[in-house]
């Protein structure tokens, strides 16, 4: 695999190896790569990797999607939080 | 809403369903094979700019590719069965249905994450987690990692972290110096395994260690590791924790197929000889059964797909194989059984339902798992219960949640066709 994907986290823009997945993304968009908050308000990140603890939901390009089986495309838009 | 046809559908595109799909082929069925994950390959076997695919997988994604008569849908998952030989399904883009003759259920197992304080914190992961997120290009180059739990995913998610650039710092295992030993010890009748293990051997690997919390403010700063009879605190970036793995039976449990008996670990899909399950159709292979590895995936994805088209002799002539990888399975269960302390992670301000932020405290009283989900809400978030519903499972011996449609949250436009006609019938 090779060359790169550009893809926009909450208005950022942000360069990615392409074939990452948005959970990497939101860790190359910096911090530890926080997706969500918890019901009472903690931060939350990718925690299993595998598609089952539903911690790393975004929204991308306005669909609920989880971002650890999302696979980065070109000028994909995608916010995090709910 | 369309609905789709096939003789044989395939749930898990890991070992085991890359290998039935492949047995089945010759037979000439129409085979589908689904997975939610972006490519085959399943647990083990993932690419991406963090990986690089082993020649084996490579050799079984081919396989896949050149039988015509197997479709392959990655990113799809299963939502309902909307009776009998139907799945309802959903991708990125749509809903259907999917009308099956024979069903092999390939879904393998997740990790077994329990809590302790600071499990949720950011920087926190599971260890094939970690594992997985890496492969998937999740950059932790000069990252310090701690890595704890139990089994040799340990060592195998440590490998990863640090041909990715990671520092790991220390490997965790809770069992005892003389079970490991007496693991390693076993090897030789497994002669790859034992090569794998002298690889991943580890100058920072500590046996009778566990988890005390992980500190930090906004993310992993810390933690705090119990060794022997003392306590260390290890200054770490982030931690990767997996308790060994939970057999993924919610699909098949949902179709009324019958599970193995209560036992010591989690409760698996129970199969007969020629791996098919209680229900005359429907077929189990992999970890779903039980927990053992990728050689033991693949022997039972073989026998699955050759008996699910009525192959009984092919099936057969692999069952010696299988029989030396259940071995190898029964020996990693005893040599990695969790020591009883672990129960004593949480305090009781720790998050138990990390959905619901449930904490421990609001659970110890409970009478059981209906009780803390009709009560305390504990389970009834997204994930469904399948990490809390573990974890309580093993800290206060709860029955697992029942397993309701929707088996993951869906859109509403698919779970419409639920009600909505079928309309276009398509091969
Ligand atoms: C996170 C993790 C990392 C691992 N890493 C290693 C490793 O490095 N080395 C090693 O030897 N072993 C590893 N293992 C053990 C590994 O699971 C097995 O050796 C092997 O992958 C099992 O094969 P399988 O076909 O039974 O299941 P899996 O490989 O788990 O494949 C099952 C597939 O089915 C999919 N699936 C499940 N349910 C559904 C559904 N309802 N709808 C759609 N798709 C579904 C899953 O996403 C998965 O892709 C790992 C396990 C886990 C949990
Ligand atoms: S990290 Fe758990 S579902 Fe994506």
């Amino acid at each position: 695999m090779s060359g790169e994907t550009l893809l926009h986290i909450d208005g950022q823009l942000v360069r990615v190896k392409a074939g990452s997945s948005v959970a990497a993304a939101l860790r190359v968009a910096g911090g530890v790569g926080v997706a969500r908050t918890s019901v009472t308000g903690q931060p939350r990140a990718p925690f299993c990797g595998m598609g089952v603890c539903q911690e790393c939901r975004v929204f991308i390009d306005g669909r609920r999607r989880l971002a650890c089986q999302t696979v980065c495309a070109e000028g994909m838009r995608v916010e995090t939080s709910e | 809403m369309t609905l789709e046809h096939c003789d044989l559908l395939i749930v898990g595109a890991g070992p085991a369903g890359m290998a039935a799909a492949v047995a089945a082929a010759p037979s000439g069925a129409s085979i589908v094979v689904i997975d939610d994950n972006p490519a085959p390959g399943g647990q083990i076997w993932r690419d991406g700019p963090g990986a690089t695919l082993p020649p084996a997988a490579r050799k079984w994604r081919d396989a896949l590719e050149r039988h015509a008569n197997i479709r392959v849908r990655s990113g799809t998952r299963v939502v309902a069965a909307p009776s009998r030989n139907q799945l309802l399904l959903e991708d990125a883009e749509r809903g259907w249905r999917l009308q099956w003759n024979r069903l092999i259920l390939c879904t393998g197992a997740r990790e077994l994450l329990l809590p302790f304080p600071g499990w949720t914190l950011p920087g926190v992961t599971g260890a094939g987690g970690l594992q997985a997120l890496i492969k998937a290009g999740l950059p932790v180059e000069g990252e310090r990692v701690v890595i704890a739990g139990s089994g040799p995913l340990l060592l195998a998610a440590a490998a990863t972290a640090r041909a990715a650039g990671a520092k790991v710092v220390r490997i965790a295992e809770q069992a005892s110096f003389a079970a490991v030993a007496g693991f390693a010890a076993s090897l030789p009748r497994w002669p790859g395994k034992a090569v794998q293990a002298i690889t991943l051997a580890d100058a920072q690997y500590r046996t009778s260690s566990r988890i005390v919390s992980v500190q930090g403010a906004t993310q992993v700063e810390s933690v705090r590791l119990r060794q022997g009879g003392r306590e260390v605190e290890i200054e770490s970036d982030r931690v990767a924790c997996g308790f060994g793995l939970v057999p993924n039976t919610q699909l098949g449990r949902m179709l009324g197929c019958a599970l193995t008996p209560e036992g010591i670990g989690a409760q698996a899909l129970a199969v007969d000889a020629r791996q098919a399950t209680s229900l005359a159709d429907i077929y189990a292979a992999g970890e779903c059964t039980g927990f053992g590895g990728s050689e033991r995936a693949l022997a039972q994805g073989t026998i699955a797909g050759h008996a699910a088209v009525g192959n009984e002799g092919a099936a057969k002539q692999h069952e010696r194989e299988r029989a030396r990888w259940n071995a190898f399975a029964a020996q990693l269960g005893r040599s990695f059984a969790l020591a009883p302390a672990i129960r004593q992670m949480p305090q009781p301000d720790t998050v138990v339902c990390r959905c619901e932020d449930v904490p421990f405290s609001a659970l110890a009283d409970c009478s059981g798992w209906t009780d803390a989900k009709l009560h305390r809400r504990c389970g009834m978030g997204a994930c469904q219960g399948r990490v809390c519903g573990d974890a309580a499972q093993f800290l206060f011996g709860w029955t697992p949640p029942a397993p309701r449609p929707p088996l993951s949250p869906a859109r509403i436009a698919t779970l419409a066709g639920l009600a909505g006609p079928v309309d276009v019938d398509r091969q």
